[in-house]
């Protein structure tokens, strides 16, 4: 899969055969190979690329040192379950896990006393930074409403670092989030996947070649909010004609700038394809370079989109909220798509209303890919409860899930499903050394996250002021520096 | 077999409403017995229900001849759980206007009727109520026996009466009819009272001396007395007045919505000014703030404790300790679920275990999703604990209540067994078996 190069200057990000983002810049590799007038053509013009990473990372991982947890209990968010473990961390990243692990000297050396240790939460979906904490109006960033296809916006360009809600997710074991735009629209635009460190810019939280989302919905929401101002969508007969238009123009621009590449490298002078941004999210998708992440909630939606998705080619990374997931579990196992779920909300809307308590459960049990996700600025602060719920009523029900595989709930399927699995999402050597701290049993209501780590770095430490966050809107607030 | 076949009918108090049951006998023997009364927690305790209500709790009690008996088997007993504020029964779906029954006179940009009603105080919920909503199993399922059904808001501060149901999903379903008051101060009152908190509040003072002066006997040196009230100049609709006076009397508890610390320290005030009123906070953000002046003015409070963010302005002290603040000065504290009134009340006993994980003791966490919201209404006579003479609101549990991985075995109302099901477990059954679906299921009930 094709992954933006970070941390290189912009005209060096070589960008081949797609059309990722904003500003034109000339390909180094057009200038090598084609600067040169043919004879044919007379005077080729440079090559026109589309700039692969405008907004690129500048994410550094905080201090961190060489670091032995020893005496936890292990879920290492791939189905394992050690009892009586031990964590080494270096260089922020996960070295070892085991039953004995010798630390090399100058290793920093915790005795975990009994506590657990988990792999970092990842919440699929979150809008953090876009519907900041106080909910004014004017922190209403999260859905450009104006139009049903706005596959042209980037959640990213809304972020606010300093909303108080990054902070209350560290203290609930978040470590990655992904932050999207809102369900309005048949294409809300671009989410971006974040590290929840505390940070001056978006770019310092940015996940360093975490590909980007794009934010589908299905159902009710576009059909109520354009149906409501006359024009459509106003029904799902309408929002599916909505989601075909614009693969379809999808299609045609991507081949545009497909035989443009071509024809140049064929030594002709073609004309340069018109820039379209909304188009250029699309092919993101089209590429592979962009996931597909889609608001749906009804079954029978779902496998609508399934189909609409292969009508044009595309794969969805995960269906958002999928509260009738249940009801097609097999064919998420077959497309291998993932549904991100509550454990328990129902009933708020019409398309919500067959909710039931088993259906992460349910979707685990059919061999898809199941995750815990929050779309709350509270919810995130214990997606661990919500996984416990689940599995308590999957239990009750007959249903025998362990403790070891529910965490997959939560860590290693939201990095998959966010295309980061090969760096994060479990405990195991190599990977970004993500992890918590549980007091206890974290499926107990009464456990709390100690302490947090993010590429092995300390972000939060229950006991420990000086590594408890506290954004700027907080200061000389009511309650500063207060647990919260 | 003795059956007893005896309608129990309780006048205890005037619109209070019992009722009608036709149960067995029950022995619960061998339970960890949280009485919730004075003799605490008793191992290996009874609980025996006759006639739908509590006859005897204690320790090693054993079953009588003729009871049916329940080997509780050292599981957690307790009395039913009581949500102190929801939208039970009286919103089937949150966004579809034609199931929704507590919001009137448009206060939300989703329902816009096509006439508003003269009153706001008078509205009174009881008649909204359907008993057999799908959301009622949903909840009593999850051990939640009694709710405090409450309106949602009208256009002016005062939203209307609430009531008290039980959730056994039959039409004799009022425990309690117009059992507070609800008001809306802070940002959604002061929006509703032209602007500001300083027209709210002359608003609600003025409405309170209007019902103070028709609730006096009529003196002769005035000319009509109580019938003058409602006369010209009056702010009061002749039915809002009406409404008001078991309020004023105290009779019936005011429930005000506020979150600020100074929007409390008003409302201290204003129970200082009319000193009858029972006066109850919703809400309560930053109460922690003002928890001793709550405590003096006996003023309890009903939260959330999971709110811990500065979702407004006027609750940028929020705090995950703000029951255990508030339990620590003296205040009686009620736990509601305050993003999720209507279909997730259920989750009222992880609330309250949150807050047990910030500092709230067990038993106090406990109390405050049954007794306090019991004593907080006025039925703590009959409800709220095990102890004899009480209707027999039962639960017995696979584990500790708070915990998230433990769920109702068994759950009576009134004496009686309710079935643990609901639509939600139907279609979890239908659907269970996904992978050897042979036909379609909807021939599988």
């Amino acid at each position: 899969m094709y992954r933006i190069i970070e941390n290189r200057s912009s005209a060096l990000a070589l960008v081949t055969g797609l059309g990722l983002v904003l500003g034109l810049v000339v390909s180094p590799r057009a200038l090598a190979q084609n600067g040169e007038p043919t004879a044919e053509t007379g005077e080729q013009k440079p090559l026109v690329e589309i700039k692969a990473n405008p907004f690129p990372s500048t994410y550094r991982p905080l201090a961190s040192e060489p670091t032995l947890i020893t005496n936890v209990h292990i879920l290492d968010g791939v189905g394992g379950n050690l009892l009586n473990g031990a964590v080494l961390m270096a260089d922020g990243k996960i070295v070892a896990v085991g039953e004995d692990i010798e630390a090399p000297a100058g290793t920093k050396i915790i005795d975990g006393g009994g506590r657990w240790v988990t792999a970092g939460i990842i919440d699929t979906h979150s809008h953090l930074g876009v519907y900041s904490s106080p909910q004014v109006r004017a922190h209403a960033d999260g859905n450009e409403v104006s139009s049903p296809n706005t596959a042209e916006v980037w959640a990213e360009h809304a972020i606010l670092p300093q909303d108080p809600g990054f902070a209350r997710a560290s203290a609930g074991g978040i470590t990655v989030m992904q932050i999207l735009p809102g369900s309005a629209n048949l294409f809300g635009g671009r989410g971006v996947t974040v590290k929840n460190v505390p940070s001056r810019t978006m770019q310092d939280m940015k996940f360093p070649g975490a590909p980007p989302g794009l934010k589908m919905a299905c159902g009710e929401n576009p059909k109520r909010v354009y149906g409501a101002r006359k024009q459509a969508p106003s029904s799902r007969m309408g929002n599916m004609a909505g989601y075909r238009k614009a693969w379809a123009a999808a299609v045609e621009y991507k081949r545009d700038w497909d035989d443009y590449r071509a024809d140049h490298a064929a030594g002709k002078d073609p004309k340069v394809p018109k820039r379209d941004l909304q188009m250029d999210t699309l092919v993101g998708v089209l590429n592979g370079e962009i996931l597909v992440h889609n608001h749906c909630y009804r079954a029978d939606e779902m496998v609508n989109m399934i189909d609409l998705s292969k009508e044009f080619g595309y794969h969805v990374a995960s269906f958002h909220h999928a509260v009738e997931a249940y009801k097609i579990a097999d064919y998420l196992a077959a497309n291998d798509i993932c549904a991100s779920m509550w454990a328990d909300w129902w009933g708020f809307k019409a398309e919500a209303y067959d909710g039931i308590r088993e259906n992460i459960p349910f979707v685990h049990d059919a061999g898809a890919c199941a995750i815990v996700h929050s779309d709350s600025a509270i919810g995130i602060q214990r997606l661990h409860q919500e996984a416990a719920k689940a599995l308590a009523d999957a239990r009750k029900a007959g249903l025998q899930i362990s403790i070891a595989d529910a965490w997959r709930w939560l860590s290693y399927n939201p990095a998959k499903a966010l295309g980061i699995a090969d760096q994060t999402g479990s405990l195991e050597p190599g990977k970004n050394a993500d992890l918590v701290v549980w007091s206890g049993n974290p499926f107990s209501v009464y456990t709390q996250a100690e302490q947090v780590y993010v590429d092995g770095a300390l972000i939060f430490d229950l006991n420990d002021k000086t590594h408890q966050p506290v954004s700027d809107f907080r200061l000389g607030q009511p309650g500063e520096g207060d647990v919260k | 077999m003795s059956r007893s076949m005896t309608f129990a009918i309780s006048l205890l108090a005037a619109g209070l409403i019992s009722s009608s049951v036709l149960a067995e006998n029950v022995a619960i023997v061998g339970g960890k017995v949280v009485t919730g009364g004075p003799e605490g927690t008793i191992e290996n305790g009874t609980v025996l229900i006759v006639d739908g209500k509590i006859s005897a709790v204690g320790a090693g009690l054993p079953a009588p001849e003729g009871y049916r008996l329940i080997d509780a088997g050292g599981r957690y007993v307790t009395t039913g759980l009581m949500v102190p504020y929801s939208s039970l029964g009286v919103q089937e779906i949150n966004l579809e206007k034609s199931t929704v029954d507590h919001i009137v006179n448009s206060p939300s940009p989703f329902f816009k009727p096509a006439s508003k009603v003269p009153f706001s105080a008078a509205f009174d919920i009881s008649y909204a109520i359907n008993p057999k909503a799908t959301a009622i199993p949903v909840t009593r399922i999850e051990g939640i026996t009694r709710a405090v059904v409450a309106p949602a808001g009208t256009d002016k501060i005062f939203a209307g009466q609430a009531a008290i149901i039980d959730l056994a999903g039959n039409f004799d379903f009022l425990t309690k009819s117009r059992a507070a008051m609800l008001v809306e101060y802070g940002i959604s009152g002061k929006d509703k009272a032209g602007g500001s908190r300083g027209t709210a509040m002359v608003y609600l003072i003025k409405a309170l001396e209007e019902a103070q002066a028709a609730a006096q006997p009529p003196k002769r040196s005035r000319k009509k007395g109580a019938g003058a009230a409602s006369g010209k100049g009056m702010l009061l609709h002749p039915m809002d007045l009406a409404a008001l006076l078991p309020v004023i009397k105290g009779e019936v508890p005011m429930v005000v919505i506020a979150s600020r610390a100074a929007d409390l320290m008003s409302l201290v005030g204003l129970k200082e000014r009319f000193a009858d009123l029972d006066l109850v906070i919703l809400g309560g953000a930053e109460a922690w703030m003002v928890a001793d002046a709550l405590a003096a003015a006996e003023i309890p409070v009903i939260l959330d404790p999971t709110a811990n963010l500065p979702s407004s302005f006027e609750a940028l002290g929020s705090t995950l300790e703000n029951a255990a603040r508030l339990q620590a000065a003296g205040v009686m504290i009620a736990i509601a679920n305050g993003g999720s009134p209507g279909h997730n009340s259920r989750l009222i006993t992880q609330a309250a275990g949150i807050a047990v994980a910030h500092g709230l003791d067990w038993d106090a966490a406990f109390a405050a999703i049954t007794i306090n919201p019991a004593r907080i209404f006025g039925v703590d006579g009959q409800l709220g604990s095990l102890e004899a003479g009480k209707l027999a609101d039962v639960v017995i549990w696979d584990g500790d209540p708070l915990e998230l991985m433990s769920s109702p075995d068994m759950v009576f109302i009134n004496g009686q067994e309710t079935p643990l099901v609901s639509r939600q477990t139907k279609l979890r059954d239908r659907y269970m078996d996904l992978k050897n679906m042979t036909g379609p299921l909807a021939y599988k009930k």
